[in-house]
């Protein structure tokens, strides 16, 4: 049973609804966590498992997310096809930047992905005649998914959490795959790796476009949803806060980047009430956790379950013997 | 054990009589959302003070209805994906009767979807006309159009024989927008556009666009703009020596701007709401009490009144015409209600709604000003 803790969740997912049937932090909040579980969970292969880091993912998301909405309401072409057209872009795009971008190391390759995400923002908040500048783009369709019209926050719920579940399975596999120890051979030493005959290059090549096509996906489920884009959404803000999820839930874990990118997306409804100290609460929570848990969320707290377990062992009396 | 037992049994008693005592009392529920952080704070704070301060008011002389307002309120920080996210919670969850917000044009078009879909009547305090061109069912706006601005300006340079115009916009929503408008408006005004420049918002020096618009032979320069940027545009044009006639947006229509732009605002010109010369205006005029008591009742707590408060101060006010006259806060009926003001007086004109018209508001609503001895003056 290896995919165990997968089936677990893949049932949470699925009996929330039903537990808390009409609940805005289930259908809507959970929806937008979904969405930033596909995208931290990509993000996390590259940077937990490969070891590079980017300060541009939101960019992805951007392009997946301005490619349907410019491809359905400016040319009208059908949803699924302009999703499509939006991961080929997007996949085309991050494989020819990729090569360049990943020759860097730490600082610099840090600053390269910076850079691209900015002039990613820059694009969508001047050409304004394709994207609607800085104020956005309006009316997109609903998703059609071969004649379902995807409208209605319980039915997003549905489609989110599915995508989200396909996106954790397909992770889940490729890391325990050949290309998920190669990734992490890399990420322990690239000298090493290439003397053991990994073609490194390529290694750190697909993981880059793997994560840029996932980000895209969530960015064309993101726009439909939405009916509604605008370049912020697509900032450097949320680079930063999609870094945040991975390091927060744990590098180097698929389940951790899931922990880490809920626990954001709650933690940010849930302080919404302490008004004006929201941001002050937010960031000593951040710290406090990286102080106490170093290795992210999803390790913190399962070592500190194990921790009371066997506390709660030793209570009980040895056995008369 | 047992003793937290108790507690916790106590605390959910006590929760639940909350909960059903607030049930009894029974208030009509407005939400809002506005960007009181980031950088388009300057708007969203002085509307969410305005609504408090009402709201406040409006339950000490007993609510509408016998019914008290209550006043939920969501900061978006400018992002159109956090206000979606807020709507759909102030609707789902927080089950409001009507909405009060969205601050900039990109946050309320981002909400428009949400609140077509289930049918909540929703007030903006954003600009662009596109928020009710085409009229959307439950939307409705208070603040003058960007069109209206530009008609202003072209009206008055057509009185002073002007037609040859040099523009020079910033890189924001309410610079774009506005830009869109008059591209789309001088044909009819017979304009003709001799230079079209722009600017990084953030941006310290324009004396380099500046120079291009003075060797395009220009009559007159027109900047749309937000905070800084306009003044050093404005300080920058004196600094070149250019002595064309130059004219602002209602943007900047405050005490702030002249003071930034210093001895280089003089001679300026721009459209805006009677709330900033309030009292100028001639006795006769019906709007002169209502300004002049939201201006004292702002300034008396706040500091500085400004035009985007004034939205707020519109917008509440509509909301609470059309609950009374509805007689109760079905949504519907509040809609119709909204849609059916008439002569209403607001800080940004008279309010005249019409299924075809949200805003209903006209370019009369507007007062041309001009700088003059370091404040403003109004130009007829």
């Amino acid at each position: 049973m290896r995919l165990a803790g997968f089936y677990l969740f893949a049932l949470g997912v699925a009996l929330l609804p039903i537990l808390f049937p009409d609940n805005y932090f289930v259908i809507v909040v959970g929806a937008s966590a979904g969405l930033h579980v596909i995208l931290a969970v990509g993000l996390n292969l590259l940077m937990g498992y490969a070891g590079q880091i980017s300060l541009g993912h939101a960019a992805f998301f951007g392009m997946g997310a301005y490619a349907s909405a410019i491809l359905t309401t400016r040319f009208g072409w059908p949803s699924l096809l302009a999703l499509a057209a939006g991961l080929l872009a997007t996949g085309a795009l991050a494989w020819l930047f990729a090569r360049p971008i990943l020759r860097l190391r730490g600082h610099y390759l840090a600053m390269a992905t910076l850079g691209f995400g900015v002039i990613v923002h820059v694009i969508l908040v001047q050409a304004t005649q394709w994207t609607g500048g800085p104020d956005g783009l309006s009316g997109i369709p609903a998703l059609n998914l071969l004649g379902w019209r995807v409208d209605g926050d319980e039915q997003w719920y549905g489609v989110i959490m599915a995508a989200m579940l396909l996106v954790v399975w397909l992770t889940l596999n490729l890391v325990d795959s050949q290309v998920g120890r190669a990734l992490r051979a890399v990420h322990g030493s690239e000298f090493a790796a290439q003397m053991m005959g990994v073609d490194t290059g390529r290694a750190k090549t697909q993981v880059f476009v793997i994560s840029a096509l996932f980000a895209a996906f969530a960015g064309s489920l993101f726009a439909h949803q939405q009916a509604f884009v605008s370049p912020d959404s697509f900032n450097l803000t949320v680079s930063v806060e999609l870094v945040t999820m991975v390091v927060l839930g744990g590098l180097a874990s698929t389940f951790g980047a899931v922990c880490g990118a809920i626990a954001l997306t709650l933690l940010q409804q849930g302080l919404v009430v302490f008004e004006d100290y929201e941001m002050l609460i937010h960031g000593a929570l951040l710290m406090a956790v990286m102080i106490f848990m170093p290795q992210g969320l999803f390790v913190g707290l399962s070592q500190a379950a194990r921790r009371v377990r066997h506390r709660l062992k030793r209570r009980q009396p040895l056995p008369s013997t | 054990m047992k003793a937290s037992w108790w507690k916790t049994f106590l605390v959910s008693t006590l929760l639940w009589a909350g909960v059903n005592l607030a049930q009894a009392a029974d208030p009509i529920k407005i939400g809002s959302f506005l960007t009181v952080t980031g950088p388009a704070s300057f708007l969203g704070d002085p509307e969410l003070k305005t609504l408090q301060m009402y709201v406040e008011e409006i339950n000490a002389k007993g609510g509408v209805k016998g019914r008290k307002i209550e006043l939920i309120h969501y900061d978006t920080g400018g992002d159109a994906k956090d206000a979606v996210s807020f709507v759909k919670r102030l609707i789902k969850s927080d089950k409001v009767d009507l909405l009060i917000g969205g601050t900039t044009t990109g946050d309320t078009m981002a909400v428009v979807p949400d609140v077509e879909k289930e049918g909540i009547p929703f007030i903006s305090l954003a600009g662009a006309v596109e928020i009710i061109e085409p009229v959307k069912k439950w939307a409705f706006k208070t603040p003058h159009t960007d069109r209206m601005a530009a008609a202003k300006i072209f009206t008055d340079l057509r009185k002073r024989g002007l037609s040859k115009i040099a523009l020079i916009t910033g890189d924001g929503g309410f610079d774009k927008s506005g830009r869109t408008q008059i591209l789309k408006l001088a044909p009819e005004y017979g304009m003709t556009l001799v230079a079209d420049e722009s600017y990084g918002n953030k941006d310290t020096d324009m004396t380099a666009q500046l120079a291009k618009i003075r060797a395009a032979g220009a009559e007159a320069i027109i900047n749309f703009g937000l905070g800084q940027a306009p003044a050093i545009v404005t300080k920058n044009i004196k600094q070149l020596g250019i002595t064309l006639p130059v004219y602002q947006s209602h943007g900047v229509a405050s005490k702030t701007f002249i003071d930034l732009a210093g001895d280089a605002a003089e001679g300026i010109r721009l459209p805006a709401a009677a709330l900033v010369v309030a009292e100028q205006l001639p006795d006769t005029d019906p709007q002169k009490p209502v300004l002049l008591a939201y201006k004292t009742k702002y300034e008396a707590k706040h500091g500085p009144v400004s035009t985007f408060g004034g939205h707020a101060y519109d917008g509440l006010l509509i909301a609470v015409a059309a609950l009374e006259r509805a007689g109760s806060a079905d949504k519907t009926k509040v809609r119709d209600a909204i849609e059916q003001t008439k002569g209403l007086i607001g800080t940004a004109g008279v309010f005249n709604m019409t299924p075809e018209d949200h805003m209903g508001l006209n370019v009369d609503a507007f007062k041309l000003l001009e700088v003059h001895n370091g404040a403003w003056r109004i130009v007829e």
